[in-house]
């Protein structure tokens, strides 16, 4: 017996319950696969991936200049709406001082929450899941280092459908797929050096790659910038322009003072880059250098088969 | 009669209002520019890059006086845009301390020119001067270069 009615609802549960189970968080590691890995976090090596990925300079609370004081809440103004950078102080109820190594794992590499939701990739996951597993653990013993501050940042507040928060799960279908993973073959160490700070905690490509219109790097466009047309909007281009005039000594420069070949500062979001690049010893500046004066960047080893 | 001139007039006036303005967009950016150029000498003699030449260095420190006189003056309301200003909105919502932090820029760079005798007097009073760039750029002006 056919019955219409009946298929459709059939139909349109099936299809609810497959969107929901694609769309699911997916949790890199669980506690027991983190556990078997057997890191143990240092602190000391920690307070330099701190800096390589500028935790601060979106987590500190605004107003405040010293970047341990973790307290979120600056507004992140973007066309999907504001963001607004969490608490992530060692506070237990208000920060993440109650997150275990595995969680910052998690968060880091996969944009999922130790309460199994996803983060919209304001927070620049889609870099920093090219992280070294060592590197997230020795960030985690950091962190546990920075102040308890009491109080939470106001939530998101934006525009639909983007407030659906499982919705990221699409968007991580869609354009976190394995070929944007570096390869990292056949460079000498310096060279792998300045890519994994480029490309993976240095999250450069968030600003300086153009995004399409759900948010997402245009890969194929890695580092060339935003061109507006309104100066005030525009990133420079780390492949061309300029950019191209530019020596590896004058790279070094720029990022340990601010100071660019034409005697301008970098302003602006820069700022708090050069400030934290400039906490870091001189070898990883040259590191960034030789990589991003180099032939042989992301989006040419990810167009190879 | 009277229509046309007084047409004509006040066509004259808005053009000379507007082009007051851009004029203060173009002559800030070519102070800063021109401000630059002598960062820019200041910052490689003071790192080593290269040689200490002291007329060099007072020159360049004079270049660094007068913008820091000018500039804070072609910051009028009607200015916030346009001719590729890269001006945040902030400066005009901070008037005082955008204006305090040029007060100390034009204090600091003025103790430069007199301490400025040679090679180890720059060196010493040089990073006095360069610590005001960032905390300027920081807050008023757009990150592009």
């Amino acid at each position: 017996m056919y019955r219409p009615a009946w298929f459709a609802a059939v139909s349109i549960a099936l299809a609810m319950s497959l969107a929901w189970a694609i769309s699911a968080p997916r949790a890199r590691f669980t506690p027991g696969q983190w556990e078997r890995l057997g890191l143990t976090g240092d602190a000391v090596a920690g307070r330099l991936v701190f800096f390589e990925g500028g935790c601060d300079s979106c987590h500190m609370k605004p107003g405040q200049t010293d970047p341990m004081q973790l307290g979120g809440g600056l507004e992140l103004k973007t066309p999907f709406g504001s963001f607004y950078p969490p608490n992530i102080s060692s506070d237990p109820s208000d920060g993440i001082g109650l997150w275990r190594s595995v969680d910052l794992a998690n968060a880091l590499l996969a944009g999922v929450s130790p309460k199994a939701q996803h983060y919209y990739p304001a927070l620049p996951y889609p870099s920093y899941r090219h992280m070294d597993l060592q590197d997230v653990a020795d960030l985690m013993a950091f962190l546990r280092t920075a102040p308890a501050i009491k109080g939470r940042a106001p939530a998101h507040s934006l525009a639909l459908p983007f407030s659906i928060r499982r919705g990221i799960g699409f968007w991580k279908l869609l354009f976190l797929d394995d070929h944007t993973v570096a390869s990292r073959r056949n460079q000498n160490p310096q060279w792998r050096r300045g890519e994994y700070l480029v490309d993976g905690p240095g999250h450069c490509g968030e600003c300086h790659t153009p995004r399409n219109w759900m948010g997402a790097m245009k890969v194929q466009n890695y580092l060339e910038g935003v061109h507006s047309g309104d100066r005030k909007d525009d990133v420079p281009s780390l492949v061309s322009g300029d950019f191209a005039t530019w020596s590896r000594e004058d790279i070094v420069t720029a990022l340990t003072g601010g100071f660019t070949p034409v005697g301008d500062v970098l302003g602006g979001e820069m700022t708090s880059v050069v400030r934290n690049l400039a906490r870091l010893p001189q070898a990883d500046r040259e590191a960034i250098a030789i990589y991003l004066k180099s032939s042989h960047r992301r989006q040419d080893h990810i167009a190879a088969p | 009669m009277k229509t046309i001139w007084f047409t004509v007039l006040a066509i004259a006036c808005g053009v000379g209002a507007a082009s007051a303005v851009s004029d203060a967009i173009a002559q800030r950016r070519a102070l800063m520019k021109s401000d630059g150029i002598a960062a820019k000498k200041l910052y490689d003699m003071a790192k080593g890059a290269a040689p200490f030449n002291l007329k060099v260095a007072q020159e360049s420190l004079n270049t660094m006086a007068e913008a820091a006189e000018k500039t804070p003056l072609l910051f009028p309301d009607d200015s916030k845009s346009g001719g590729g200003t890269a001006a945040l909105p902030a400066i005009w919502e901070n008037k005082a301390d955008f204006d305090a932090r040029f007060a100390k820029f034009r204090k600091d760079v003025a103790t430069a020119i007199n301490a400025t005798k040679d090679e180890i007097t720059f060196k010493t009073v040089a990073p006095t001067v360069f610590e005001n760039c960032g905390g300027c750029h920081e807050l008023y002006k757009a990150k592009s270069g």
